[in-house]
């Protein structure tokens, strides 16, 4: 159980990331992780399932991570079609988002070769990977957990040297006060498409991952997340408190775990107060609602 | 170097409202030099310095900055040649970021690149740098530029805008919403990164003293055309009276009333 909500928070955090880098660096209200997240999903499962038939065992291996890369990739084409339509158009970023989350469900189902999901072999994919990963010291959980937290950790590594760089300064600068982005002879427009691929590239390798893990990749995968990143975004500023990047960064990674034992609770034990699965959103909602009210009151106070 | 050659700016175009605000104005300043403008309310020295910035687009004209044609040129691209500091103390800076991460973000103009933005020898620099500002910001360089006050965001915005050595230097009113002892401060800033980096620099201004001490051309703007512009001689021996007396002049006894405004 333990080991499920930590795979389970650490896949989602890489989600929650993307949903940070919009949201809170770039202030740029992104919608479209309701379309990329599926989408890295459905790629990530065609590459992966597609690999995983090659009789080739170098193929075979690399199935997953390949998926992956592929699920990356794809989270970033949805982003820049949002960053397009946003720039070119000169619409509101909800709208943005809006046109190509729905956009994408139709791309998406076409990945998935027209059904609405796709298994992807009989095993566990994931888990045989992670298997390799550990060359069978640990136990099967345990190597699933220890492949998720190398990946996350990888991706975390990556993220706190890139906003160390010129150009993550500028992306962060880009969400704080645009104007101060121009003067530094920056176009703010080519800045943001960047960022805004970044933030939609994760959850596109989140939602490849998901869909290793789960075993199916389907095409409404991506109902909720954006307002699950969110509560998880919230969650983690509302356990720490601090102005580093590199802080900021960890503190979404706890906070998706935190988000997914909350729910594995409420999935769990809910049932004597009441809660049924089908409450969960409701849950999502009324914790982005406390979130915020719990911080805004601690704000007031200091 | 700045030359306007004739530009027309207006606003609302094609509502119905359309109003000019620079009536095909022209103004040559030369290397190293420094201009005060000054005017009454709505005379367009704003929107002067927002159309040689390349925030407001013009009509008809040409700009040159540096001898190149930026006309056409957006705000981001202009911004090479160009610092600015306007009157809102927060404009200039990243407030969520740290002071040495706003200035990694002045220090130089143009595309960034995947490099260490700021490595201990370039903070070392920047200590150096802030020091100058006299206001221990030196000390603070890891805090968020939103924990300063409205005077030391002001002089770290000024320093910011020189940082990068741009050839031309655009102050409007930046110490207008200042307490007078910042005012006094920021405005003694000013003048010493100007010496100091050699600037061409436009500064609305409408404090009359200041905008005589701290220039050596002074240009009076009014309805969008420049009405008078005091240079040399002429202008070492003006003083403030002599400035509102040939502004009454230039607009008619009507405004008399205008002295409060100006002095």
């Amino acid at each position: 159980m333990i080991e499920g909500i930590l795979v389970e928070g650490l896949i989602y955090s890489i989600l929650a990331l993307g949903v940070f880098v919009s949201f809170r660096v770039l202030d740029f209200p992104d919608l479209t992780v309701e379309g990329s997240f599926p989408a890295g999903a459905a790629a990530g499962a065609m590459v992966a399932s597609a690999l995983n038939l090659s009789p080739n065992h170098f193929a075979k291996a690399l199935a997953v991570p390949a998926g992956m890369l592929a699920g990356f990739f794809a989270g970033g084409v949805a982003g820049f079609a949002t960053a397009a339509v946003y720039h070119r158009l000169k619409v509101p970023a909800l709208l943005a988002g809006i046109v190509t989350m729905t956009g994408f469900y139709s791309i998406n189902l076409r990945i998935l070769g027209g059904k609405p999901n796709l298994p992807l072999i009989v095993n566990n994919p994931m888990l045989n990977l992670a298997r390799t990963f550990t060359g069978g010291l640990l136990p099967p959980d345990l190597s699933l957990l220890v492949a998720c937290a190398l990946v996350v950790l990888l991706i975390f590594g990556v993220l706190v040297l890139f906003f160390h760089t010129e150009i993550g300064i500028a992306m962060g600068a880009l969400g704080d006060n645009e104007n101060a982005v121009i003067q530094a002879g920056i176009q703010p427009g080519n800045l943001r498409t960047w960022g805004i691929m970044l933030a939609n590239a994760l959850p596109g390798l989140s939602g490849a991952m998901a869909a290793a893990y789960q075993g199916f990749a389907d095409v409404n995968l991506g109902q909720g997340v954006v307002a699950a990143g969110l509560a998880t975004v919230m969650l983690g500023e509302l356990v720490v408190r601090s102005q580093f990047i590199s802080v900021q960064l960890l503190r979404v990674i706890l906070g998706s775990i935190i988000f997914r034992a909350l729910m594995y609770a409420a999935r769990s034990w809910g049932y004597i107060a009441g809660i049924t699965p089908n409450d969960l959103r409701l849950l999502t909602a009324l914790l982005i609602i406390a979130s915020v009210a719990v911080s805004r009151y601690g704000r007031k106070r200091r | 170097m700045i030359r306007v050659n004739d530009i027309v700016v207006s606003f609302g175009i094609g509502g119905g409202q359309e109003h000019t605000v620079l009536k095909k104005l022209s103004l040559v300043v030369e290397r190293g030099q420094t201009v005060s403008i000054i005017g009454s309310n709505g005379a367009g020295k704003s929107t002067l310095l927002n159309a040689v910035a390349g925030t407001v687009p013009v009509r008809a004209g040409k700009i040159f900055l540096d001898n190149a044609d930026v006309t056409a040129m957006p705000e981001w691209q202009r911004a090479l040649y160009v610092g600015r500091v306007r009157q809102d103390p927060l404009a200039g800076t990243a407030g969520d970021m740290t002071v040495l991460d706003n200035l990694a973000l002045a220090a130089r103009k143009g595309p960034r690149r995947f490099r260490l933005a700021t490595p201990p020898k370039f903070a070392r620099e920047m200590e150096g740098k802030v020091a100058q500002l006299g206001m221990g910001l030196e000390q603070r360089l890891k805090e968020n530029v939103s924990r300063l006050s409205g005077g030391q965001r002001q002089a770290l915005t000024l320093l910011m805008a020189v940082l990068s050595r741009p050839s031309v230097l655009l102050l409007d009113e930046h110490t207008a919403a200042l307490d007078p002892a910042n005012a006094e401060m920021v405005g003694g800033l000013t003048r010493k990164f100007i010496a100091e980096f050699e600037l061409t620099a436009l500064i609305v201004t409408h404090d009359m003293k200041r905008a005589l001490e701290q220039a050596n051309r002074v240009v009076m703007m009014h309805e969008g055309e420049i009405i008078a512009d005091l240079l040399g001689a002429e202008k070492e021996k003006m003083d403030v009276a002599g400035l509102v007396r040939l502004f009454k002049r230039a607009r008619g006894a009507e405004y008399a009333e205008d002295r409060d405004l100006l002095s």
